[in-house]
């Protein structure tokens, strides 16, 4: 096709969809709308070598404005885009002007979940680079971190403020960390992995109030607990940034809902790429909505090439993958470890000694595999992560896991 | 200065062209490529969440 293609966000999600179309050899115009001012910039590494300080702007970048010039890739960025016209085939910027498009990706992302403690002085949250920056600079001069949260952000950022010398309380209300996308037995070793490195945990307490004293802040907790600290991270989850479609027409509950091709439901001009997105999978049959880095540049892939090759659409179908970096552990997890009908669970490998390495499968009550955790043992994850693509058995993954090496 | 991780996004994206062997390397299972197969090999290649790989024309 020719005409106009408009990606709203810069992101991952849209960076990818852009690169794609060009690779497809879509010739025609390609707008990348992005709300902040920098160059597209990658987010997994925020809350790690980021944050600690050992990759700088630069290094986390995703298209410099050389490389979008020489894939004809059109940025505006430092304006949102504030609606969009269906009807009229058009995109409205925050500055007043107006976009037409013959297609657009809506790839807008997710923002920090909202709470009652955003505004104040000492808490932060970690979403764009700005909170990364701010958020570096803050941990070479606070003592300590209260973090609220205890998934993936918050772990990570835990771990971070660990190696950086602060000390480090993490509250949550459930009784595990990042237990959902873990599943119990992997949740229960990283919490005491964090233990082992020195960090205090308060798992299954909420927080009930956190307030400025000037210079501290306190923190009241669910049990009646008190706590003083020097600055709060959020790490609550995020929210789809769906908000600006409100009134567009197009169909919006908990993200943009899209069809199986990832195309806006009823429409075949507008797609939807990332964390915005909940497209109806086949594979779960009903709607879902992802938010990892993985899932984005997947779905980036299809949809361009859901609209170049508009006769020869795919449905989008991709296994859950996502991974995080804690301490000397690099955790990865494929399909879904916590599926509700989870029926066997096998432990292989080693996750106590000096150089951890270890997998736990997941088998539905189908006999099929349904998730798999590893911890340093990417060989592991590839094998439970192509097992996942054909619906393996169960039995099959555990053998080629245990099986001989190659 | 080992880059790949071993996310093995590269063999989700294209298992016929890359695989991770024992020692969690990303291997090349097919190095010559055809210019027809170039829109896939990118894309894997944008998988990689390090940027450990790139094409190399020859």
């Amino acid at each position: 096709m020719t005409g106009r293609v408009v990606i709203v966000g810069s992101g991952i999600g849209g960076v990818r969809t852009a690169q794609a179309l060009r690779s497809l050899g879509y010739a025609g115009q390609l707008v990348l709308v992005g709300e902040e001012t920098e160059p597209p910039y990658d987010r997994p590494p925020l809350s790690k070598d980021f944050l600690v300080g050992r990759r700088d702007a630069d290094a986390v970048s995703l298209l410099s404005h050389q490389e979008a010039a020489e894939a004809g890739i059109s940025l505006r960025l430092g304006v949102p885009a504030e609606r969009i016209v269906p009807k009229e085939k058009s995109l409205v910027l925050g500055n007043g002007e107006v976009l037409p498009y013959d297609v657009c990706v809506v790839a807008t992302g997710a923002s920090a979940r909202p709470s009652a403690w955003n505004k104040l002085d000492g808490v932060h949250v970690l979403r764009s680079m700005a909170d990364g920056q701010a958020l570096r600079e803050r941990l070479r001069q606070w003592r300590e971190v209260a973090v609220i949260g205890g998934g993936f952000i918050g772990s990570e950022v835990a771990a971070t403020a660990r190696s950086l010398g602060l000390g480090v309380t993490v509250i949550d209300p459930l009784p595990l960390p990042m237990q959902r996308s873990l599943g119990a037995t992997v949740a229960e070793l990283v919490a005491d992995l964090h233990h082992r490195n020195g960090v205090t945990t308060r798992f299954g307490t909420g927080v009930e109030s956190v307030d400025n004293r000037g210079m501290r802040l306190d923190l009241r907790l669910s049990d009646g607990a008190t706590l003083t600290t020097d600055a709060v991270v959020l790490g609550i989850g995020a929210v789809p940034n769906d908000g600006w479609l409100t009134g567009s027409g197009l169909p919006v509950s908990n993200g943009l809902l899209c069809d199986e091709f990832c195309r806006v439901q009823g429409r075949d001009d507008i797609f939807g790429v990332g964390d915005v997105t909940r497209w109806y999978s086949p594979r779960y049959d009903g709607h879902v909505r992802v938010e990892h880095w993985t899932n984005a540049v997947e779905q980036a892939r299809c949809v361009a090439h859901n609209i170049v090759f508009p006769d020869q659409l795919t449905a989008y179908e991709a296994i859950e993958y996502v991974w995080t970096d804690q301490y000397d552990w690099k955790i990865q997890v494929a399909g879904q470890p916590a599926h509700p009908r989870v029926e066997s669970e096998a432990v292989v490998g080693d996750f106590a000694g000096p150089r951890p390495r270890g997998a736990v499968l997941y088998g539905d009550t189908t006999g099929a595999l349904c998730g798999a955790v590893t911890v340093n043992w990417p060989r592991a994850i590839t094998l439970c992560r192509q097992a996942l693509s054909v619906r393996a058995p169960y039995q099959e993954a555990l053998r080629a896991v245990t099986g001989p090496r190659r | 200065m080992r880059i790949c991780e071993g996310f093995a996004n590269c063999v989700s994206a294209a298992p016929d062209l890359f695989d991770i062997d024992d020692d969690d390397r990303v291997i090349v299972l097919q190095a010559d490529l055809d210019a027809t197969e170039r829109a896939r090999v990118e894309e894997a290649i944008r998988s990689c969440p390090v940027a450990a790989l790139t094409i190399a024309d020859t």
